[in-house]
C-alpha cells in the first residue's frame, strides 16, 4: 500500500503547478473559447454576409452597380470565373476556395436610398439571416447608421460608396472600415487643377445637397478652395432628390459668382447639372471670366446621365475602369465578360471592400471579428486598382491615390465619359485622424 | 431688375405646370364631382408616352463586329436604330425632336386612358363620399405607378431636349438689358408657351363649343341639363377624357426637364390639389390663376435676398399660402360659394 506524505517541497511544486495552469489555461483556450462567442459565428456552416445596398431610389443605379461588384467578388472568393484581382492582389492569403475553406454565401437588401431603411435592413442581415458581415452604402447617412449598429452588435461593417468626411471621421466606430475615398481628399486632390485651369481669383457659389455627405463635402471643397483665395459667395443647400433646380439655378446668374461648385450626387448630380447647362452657364461671362461648373465628385454613371453636359467638367474618382495597372485591367476584364460593360466605382469599391474582408479572415484564421479587425488595421496592400494602399488603424480609412477627372470632350464610347488628368499621391491627400474627432470604441464585441 | 425678370420667368414657367396640372383636376371635380387622387397617375401616364414614343423611334439592330474587340475581349456590338437607317436625316430629326412629337402620340393615348379609368371605375363613386373617392383613385394611382414600375423600372428615365432648343435665350436683351444679363433655358420657354397655348384651348373648347357650353350647363345644374334629354354622364365621361389629355401632355412635355420615374405623379399631386385649394375647388379660372401665382411666388421666395431673411421660405411659400387662403377664404381665390367651405 502506497503510503501519501506531504512535505513542504512538494506542496510549493503542487501549488506552483496549479497556478500556472490557471494564468496559462485562458492563453491556451482562447482561440478555443473565442469561436464560440461572437455573433453570428459560422461555425462548421457556410459563412453568410449582407449586401445592403440602395436598389430603388436617388441612389438606385450606384447601389445595383455596386451589388454586381459583391456578387462577383463572391464568385472569385468560391473560385468560380477568373479570379479578377485576386490574382493581382499583394499580398493575400486568398485561394479561391471560399473563406477558411467554406463557400461563401450571401443575403442581399434595399436601402431604398434611406437611413432608416439601411438600418432596418442590416439588422434583418444580422438578426434573421445570420449575417457574419454586412457591406454596402451609397450615401454617408446610409453608412454611418448601419456602422453604428454593426458596432453595437459585434458584426463587421465594410463600407460601399461612402465620400462624407464623418464615416471615419465623427463618426467612425471599431467594427466600421471604409475603402472609398471621402471629401476632404476630394478637395486637397482637385483644388492645384482649379488653381491651373480657373486661377486663384475666383467667386464661387455652392449648391449642396442637404444631407450628412453634402454638408462635409461642402465644407473641405470650400476650405480647399479658400485656401487657394477663392471666395466664397454663397452656400445653399438643396433638398435631396428635388429634380428640378431652376429656383435654385435662378440666383447665381445674378449672385456676382464666377464658379459654380455642385455638391451633388447621383440623380440630384444628373439633373442639377444638365439643367445648370441649360440656364446658359457655361457659356456667360462673369467678371470677367469664363464661368466655371465643377462636381468636386464624379462617378462614370452621373456622367452617362448627365450627357453632353459633364464634358469639361472637372471632378474627382476614387477609381476609373480605363486605368492601366494589373489590378484594373484584371477587374474591367472580369466584370466585362460578366455583364457586358465597364465596372463603375461602387461596383469596384463593393468589390474590394469584399475582397478584403474574406483576405483579413484568412490571414486572421478565424471570423472572430476582433481578430479581423486586427488583420485589416495597418494593412498594406497592393494590385486592386488604386497603386500601394493602407488601412489606416487609427480611423479605418483607406489611403491611396486620388484621381482628378475631366468630363471628356470627345468621347469614343458610351463608356468612355471621364478623362483622368492627374494623380494625387497618397502621401498628400493623408490627414491627422484628429481633425475629425471620434472615437473608434472597443474591440471586444457585443452579443447580438 | 435683372434678378426679378429672371425669377418672374422662372415663377411663370412653375406656374404652367401647376396650373396644366391642377387644370385637369379642377375640370374633373368641377364636372363629375370626384376628388380625383389619380390625377398624378395620369401626369406620369404621360411622362411615359415620351418615353415610349421614343422607345419606338430608337428600336436598333444589334450586330456583332468580329474585327473590334471590347477591353474585355467580347466583340464589340455595332447598333444601328432602324428608324434613321430607313428615313435618314428625316428620322434623325424624328429621334431629335422625340419629345415635342411624342404630344401627337400621348393625346389619343391618355383620351382613351381617360374614358376607360371613367367608365370602368370612377363613374361607380360618382354617389360616394368624397373619403371614398380619395381612397379608392389613391388605391388606382399606386396600381398604375406599379404597372410603370414593373415595366421601367425604378430609375428615372431621361429624354433628351431637341439639339437646337439646349442653348440658352438671351431674354435680357429682348427688354434691352445687357447681353447675358438674364438668360434662361429655351425649353422652358418653350414650355412656357406650351402651358399657355393648352390652358387658351381647354379654356376656347369650353366656351366657343357646343359641347363646351353643355358641359359648363351640366357644371352649374346638372338635373336641369339632364331633363332637356341631354346624355350629360356621356359628355362628362369625354370631360374626363380630356382632362387626361391635359395631364397627359404636360407630362410628355415636362420630361426634359425632370426625368421621369414611376413616382413623379405623387410628387406633382400634393402640390396640384394646393393649386386647386387656392384657385377654388371646380374653378377653371381660379386653378390657373394659383398655378402662376404660386409658381411666382415659391420662385421670388427662393431669391438669395428672401432666404437670407427667412432661411427655407422656399420650401414652405405655398402651403403658407394656402394656410391663409383655407383661413381666410376657404372657397378658394375664385371658387363659387358653398363649394368645400364646410
Amino acid at each position: 500500500m502506497t503510503k501519501f506524505t506531504m512535505n513542504r517541497r512538494g506542496l510549493l511544486k503542487t501549488v506552483g503547478a496549479g497556478l500556472t495552469t490557471a494564468v496559462a489555461s485562458p492563453l491556451v483556450l482562447t482561440n478555443r473559447a473565442y469561436a464560440q462567442q461572437f455573433c453570428n459565428n459560422p461555425g462548421d456552416n457556410d459563412p453568410i454576409i449582407g449586401f445592403n445596398v440602395p436598389q430603388t431610389g436617388t441612389y438606385a443605379e450606384e447601389g445595383l452597380e455596386q451589388l454586381k461588384g459583391y456578387e462577383l467578388a463572391v464568385k472569385h472568393i468560391n473560385g468560380e470565373g477568373d479570379g479578377g484581382m485576386i490574382n493581382t492582389m499583394q499580398p493575400t492569403a486568398l485561394k479561391g476556395n471560399g473563406i477558411l475553406g467554406k463557400r461563401l454565401r450571401y443575403v442581399t437588401g434595399d436601402t431604398q436610398t434611406n437611413t432608416d431603411a439601411a438600418r432596418d435592413g442590416a439588422r434583418r442581415m444580422i438578426e434573421r439571416d445570420g449575417a457574419v458581415m454586412v457591406t454596402g452604402c451609397v450615401t454617408t447617412g446610409e453608412a454611418v447608421a448601419q456602422q453604428a449598429l454593426c458596432h453595437e452588435l459585434g458584426v463587421i461593417y465594410m463600407s460601399g460608396l461612402t465620400h462624407g468626411n464623418d464615416t471615419t471621421g465623427k463618426d467612425k466606430r471599431r467594427y466600421g472600415f471604409r475603402h472609398f475615398f471621402q471629401g476632404y481628399m476630394s478637395g486637397v486632390a482637385i483644388a492645384p487643377l482649379l488653381a491651373e485651369e480657373y486661377g486663384r481669383d475666383r467667386r464661387a457659389y455652392h449648391l449642396t445637397a442637404d444631407y450628412n455627405w453634402g454638408w462635409t463635402q461642402e465644407e473641405s471643397i470650400m476650405a480647399a478652395t479658400e485656401a487657394l483665395g477663392w471666395e466664397t459667395v454663397r452656400a445653399v443647400r438643396t433638398p435631396l432628390g428635388i429634380g428640378d433646380y431652376s429656383q435654385y439655378l435662378t440666383p447665381v446668374l445674378n449672385s456676382g459668382a464666377d464658379v459654380l461648385i455642385l455638391n451633388h450626387y447621383g440623380h440630384d448630380m444628373v439633373n442639377s447639372l444638365p439643367q445648370a447647362v441649360q440656364f446658359g452657364m457655361r457659356d456667360r461671362m462673369a467678371n470677367g471670366k469664363q464661368f466655371e461648373i465643377i462636381v468636386p465628385m464624379f462617378s462614370e454613371l452621373m456622367a452617362v446621365g448627365a450627357g453632353d453636359a459633364v464634358k469639361g467638367i472637372i471632378g474627382t474618382q476614387n477609381w476609373n475602369w480605363q486605368l492601366d495597372d494589373a489590378g484594373s485591367r484584371a477587374f474591367t476584364q472580369s466584370y466585362g465578360a460578366e455583364y457586358g460593360e465597364p465596372p463603375s466605382q461602387s461596383a469596384h469599391t463593393g468589390y474590394v471592400q469584399t475582397l478584403l474582408y474574406a483576405d483579413a479572415v484568412e490571414r486572421a484564421g478565424t471570423f472572430y471579428p476582433p481578430e479581423v479587425i486586427r488583420a485589416l488595421e495597418d494593412f498594406e496592400f497592393d494590385g486592386l486598382g488604386n497603386g500601394p494602399t493602407l488601412y489606416r488603424g487609427s480611423d479605418h480609412q483607406c489611403f491611396k491615390e486620388v484621381l482628378v477627372v475631366r468630363g471628356n470632350e470627345a468621347p469614343t464610347s458610351r463608356f468612355d465619359v471621364l478623362d483622368v488628368v492627374g494623380k494625387t499621391p497618397r502621401e498628400d491627400v493623408m490627414y491627422d485622424p484628429a481633425i475629425f474627432g471620434g472615437e473608434l470604441g472597443p474591440y471586444e464585441p457585443n452579443m447580438c | 431688375m435683372d434678378a426679378i425678370l429672371a425669377q418672374l420667368l422662372n415663377g411663370l414657367d412653375k406656374g404652367g405646370a401647376y396650373a396644366l396640372i391642377a387644370l385637369g383636376l379642377t375640370l374633373v371635380f368641377g364636372t363629375l364631382g370626384v376628388v380625383n387622387f389619380a390625377h398624378g397617375a395620369l401626369f406620369m401616364l404621360g411622362c411615359f408616352c415620351a418615353v415610349v414614343f421614343r422607345y419606338l423611334l430608337t428600336i436598333e439592330t444589334v450586330t456583332v463586329d468580329p474585327t473590334q474587340l471590347s477591353p474585355w475581349g467580347a466583340p464589340v456590338e455595332v447598333r444601328t436604330p432602324l428608324v434613321q437607317s430607313w428615313l435618314g436625316d428625316w428620322g434623325a430629326f424624328l429621334v431629335d425632336y422625340s419629345v415635342p412629337l411624342s404630344v401627337i402620340f400621348a393625346v389619343p393615348v391618355m383620351l382613351v386612358i381617360g374614358i376607360v379609368m371613367e367608365r370602368g371605375l370612377i363613374k361607380h363613386f360618382y354617389k360616394r363620399s368624397h373619403a371614398e373617392q380619395i381612397l379608392v383613385t389613391f388605391g388606382l394611382a399606386i396600381v398604375l405607378q406599379e404597372i410603370v414600375r414593373s415595366f421601367f423600372g425604378a430609375n428615372p428615365v431621361p429624354q433628351p431636349i431637341p439639339a437646337d432648343l439646349r442653348v440658352a435665350a438671351d431674354v435680357g436683351v429682348w427688354f434691352g438689358m445687357e447681353a447675358y444679363s438674364v438668360t434662361y433655358p429655351t425649353w422652358r420657354l418653350v414650355y412656357l408657351l406650351f402651358s399657355a397655348g393648352v390652358i387658351g384651348a381647354v379654356f376656347a373648347f369650353m366656351r366657343f363649343t357646343t359641347f363646351g357650353m353643355v358641359v359648363r350647363a351640366g357644371m352649374a345644374d346638372r338635373e336641369t341639363v339632364g331633363i332637356l334629354g341631354i346624355d350629360i354622364d356621356r359628355k362628362f365621361t369625354i370631360v374626363f377624357g380630356l382632362a387626361a389629355v391635359v395631364a397627359g401632355v404636360a407630362g410628355a412635355m415636362y420630361t426634359p426637364l425632370l426625368a421621369p420615374n414611376y413616382h413623379i405623379g405623387m410628387d406633382f399631386l400634393v402640390l396640384s390639389f394646393v393649386v386647386v385649394v387656392v384657385g377654388g375647388m371646380g374653378s377653371l379660372p381660379g386653378a390657373v390663376v394659383a398655378g402662376f401665382l404660386l409658381g411666382v411666388l415659391q420662385s421670388f421666395a427662393s431669391m438669395n435676398e428672401v432666404t437670407s431673411i427667412f432661411p427655407g421660405i422656399d420650401q414652405i411659400i405655398i402651403y403658407l399660402v394656402a394656410i391663409i387662403i383655407l383661413l381666410v377664404r376657404p372657397r378658394g381665390l375664385m371658387g363659387r360659394s358653398g363649394v368645400m367651405e364646410s
